[in-house]
């Protein structure tokens, strides 16, 4: 494994510099916007891998909360298993297909991506077995927030010269990813501020009351119209393939430079946790020997 | 379930006997939110019709900031003399004493809030254009909102170091969509130019999904070592 790392990242940095190659001067100008909306090619793979991480950041959590008892482990198999099963069957039915396609959704679409919370339950939870899938849960936090700082930051750099303004307050997407970082940024902090045994629980607690919080601020904001151009997969705005390719290729790099962060960022935690449990085992030790040595002669040994 | 609200009522009764008796919170909230309420007016001097547009916003950042300071002393009581690990280990259910907090604490921002809003109306000059009963489920339910999360992240902060500023920490983004709810609920009742039926709908939703997440954690949180 340690082997893949270094080769992991030459090949991360060569399909970087290909994917900003590609955004600079493959990629077409757009008509409207002139040179400027190159920044998707940073702005949306950016978005798109800091919510990927966030939600394996909640999967995780969820997964680390139901395993305290068994009873709760078996019930949230069979609740992601059925929401995997009723999700696509509910996409499928007409009266809602016909809703989602006057929303500009693709049912296929929409149904893969509720397979996918299935089918991440079960590959985190065969990845990362027991503390491990805490450890996930500070990673992704981590790099998510990090990917989310930069949406964050390239989005008004964007939207100062095509909207006029650097921040639309009604925008459903903006407020949304706004309040999902400072989610996670809490989340951080709280974890920064608790450092005691109980600290996975109460993060990952607050991880599930983050992603329950998500889609109410998305719906609340919904009711006013959105100024955010519409989205280009699974939805009704419209790109020219050339630019898609690009897109897709900037992603792929994001993606890679995503994982290899969270690898290396994943080692480390487990490394930190290992030395304090050396630690801890050494005081404890250290503390027996201590404890014998005050013990009257003859009673060290009942 | 008897049991749940047997031990729900005493709790909450002894509650409310000690807020009764040394009015603690209740004394600091109301001064609390009376200072807001003047650097608000001192801030802000806006013409009637100005006001209305406002005021939704106000109100509900006042009434935010008070709900804080009370919720942050909920807890605090029951860490003298260890009472909390004593309930840790009695086989009283862990909801039943979320419970008494959350009403407890809702009883206490409720009687803040019917005492501030005159205060509001007095300085604003305010004059309701929509329907004024609608205010009623929006303050129930908002304070509901803040309430419910508020006691469970005061809990949650127990455990951390510093827990006094962590509790807004905590609270603030996850009760963004439902301060939204209020502020603009509030808003368009006070102006009258749009229906609020939609954030009472919201504010509804919020509070359901909320409480039963509530209520499905506190458990993990109390027992958490």
């Amino acid at each position: 494994m340690k082997r893949l790392f270094p080769i992991l990242s030459i090949l991360t940095a060569g399909l970087l510099a290909y994917a900003t190659y590609q955004a600079l001067a493959v990629a077409p100008t757009d008509a409207q916007q002139g040179d400027v909306y190159r920044i998707i090619y940073y702005h949306v793979p950016s978005a798109w891998t800091a919510f990927l991480l966030f939600f394996i950041n909640f999967i995780a959590s969820i997964q680390y909360l139901a395993n305290t008892k068994e009873s709760t482990q078996r019930a949230a198999k069979w609740i992601v298993i059925g929401v995997g099963v009723l999700g696509v069957f509910v996409t499928f039915l007409p009266q809602v297909q016909q809703q989602l396609v006057a929303a500009g959704m693709r049912p296929s679409a929409l149904a893969t991506t509720v397979l996918c919370i299935p089918a991440f339950y079960f590959l985190v939870g065969r990845l990362f077995p027991g503390q491990r899938l805490d450890v996930l849960g500070v990673t992704t936090a981590e790099v998510g927030v990090v990917f989310c700082t930069i949406v964050l930051v390239t989005g008004p750099i964007w939207a100062r010269p095509v909207w006029g303004i650097w921040w639309a307050p009604g925008d459903i997407r903006l407020t949304s990813t706004l309040v999902l970082w400072l989610i996670y940024v809490s989340y951080l902090v709280l974890r920064r501020f608790s450092q005691s045994a109980q600290t996975q629980m109460l993060a990952a607690a607050l991880a599930v009351f983050g992603a329950l919080d998500v889609p109410l601020v998305y719906f609340s904001i919904w009711f006013f119209r959105t100024q955010h151009p519409q989205p280009v997969i699974g939805g009704g705005g419209s790109m020219d393939p050339r630019m898609l390719q690009v897109l897709l290729i900037s992603w792929m790099a994001f993606l890679c430079f995503a994982f290899l962060v969270c690898w290396s960022r994943f080692r480390l935690e487990l490394l930190h946790r290992e030395i304090e449990e050396a630690h801890a085992m050494e005081s404890l030790v250290g503390a027996g020997v201590a404890a014998k040595a005050s013990l009257p002669l003859g009673r060290s040994s009942p | 379930m008897n049991a749940l609200w047997a031990v729900t009522l005493a709790t909450l009764v002894k509650d409310i006997r000690l807020e009764w008796r040394s009015k603690d919170a209740l004394n600091s909230m109301l001064f609390f939110s009376l200072l807001v309420v003047v650097i608000f007016v001192f801030s802000f001097d806006p013409l009637a019709e100005e006001s209305r547009h406002i005021v939704g916003g106000l109100v509900w950042v006042a009434f935010l900031f008070a709900a804080v300071v009370a919720l942050n002393q909920t807890w605090a009581r029951e860490l003298h003399n260890q009472v909390l690990d004593a309930y840790r280990v009695s086989p009283a259910p862990a909801n039943a004493l979320f419970l008494a907090k959350v009403l407890g604490n809702f009883l206490l921002v409720s009687v803040l809030e019917a005492l501030m809003t005159p205060l509001f109306v007095i300085f604003y000059n305010l004059r309701v254009l929509g329907p004024a009963w609608q205010l009623i489920p929006i303050a129930f339910l908002g304070t509901w909102a803040l309430v419910v999360n508020g006691t469970f992240f005061a809990a949650m902060s127990l455990r951390t170091r510093s827990r006094e500023i962590m509790l807004p920490l905590l609270l603030f983004p996850i009760s963004i969509p439902a301060l939204l709810g209020m502020v603009a609920g509030t808003t368009s009742i006070l102006t009258g130019e749009n229906s609020a039926h939609f954030y009472i709908v919201l504010l509804l939703t919020y509070d359901v999904v909320f409480t039963t997440a509530c209520l499905a954690l506190f458990g993990m949180i109390l027992h958490a070592e």
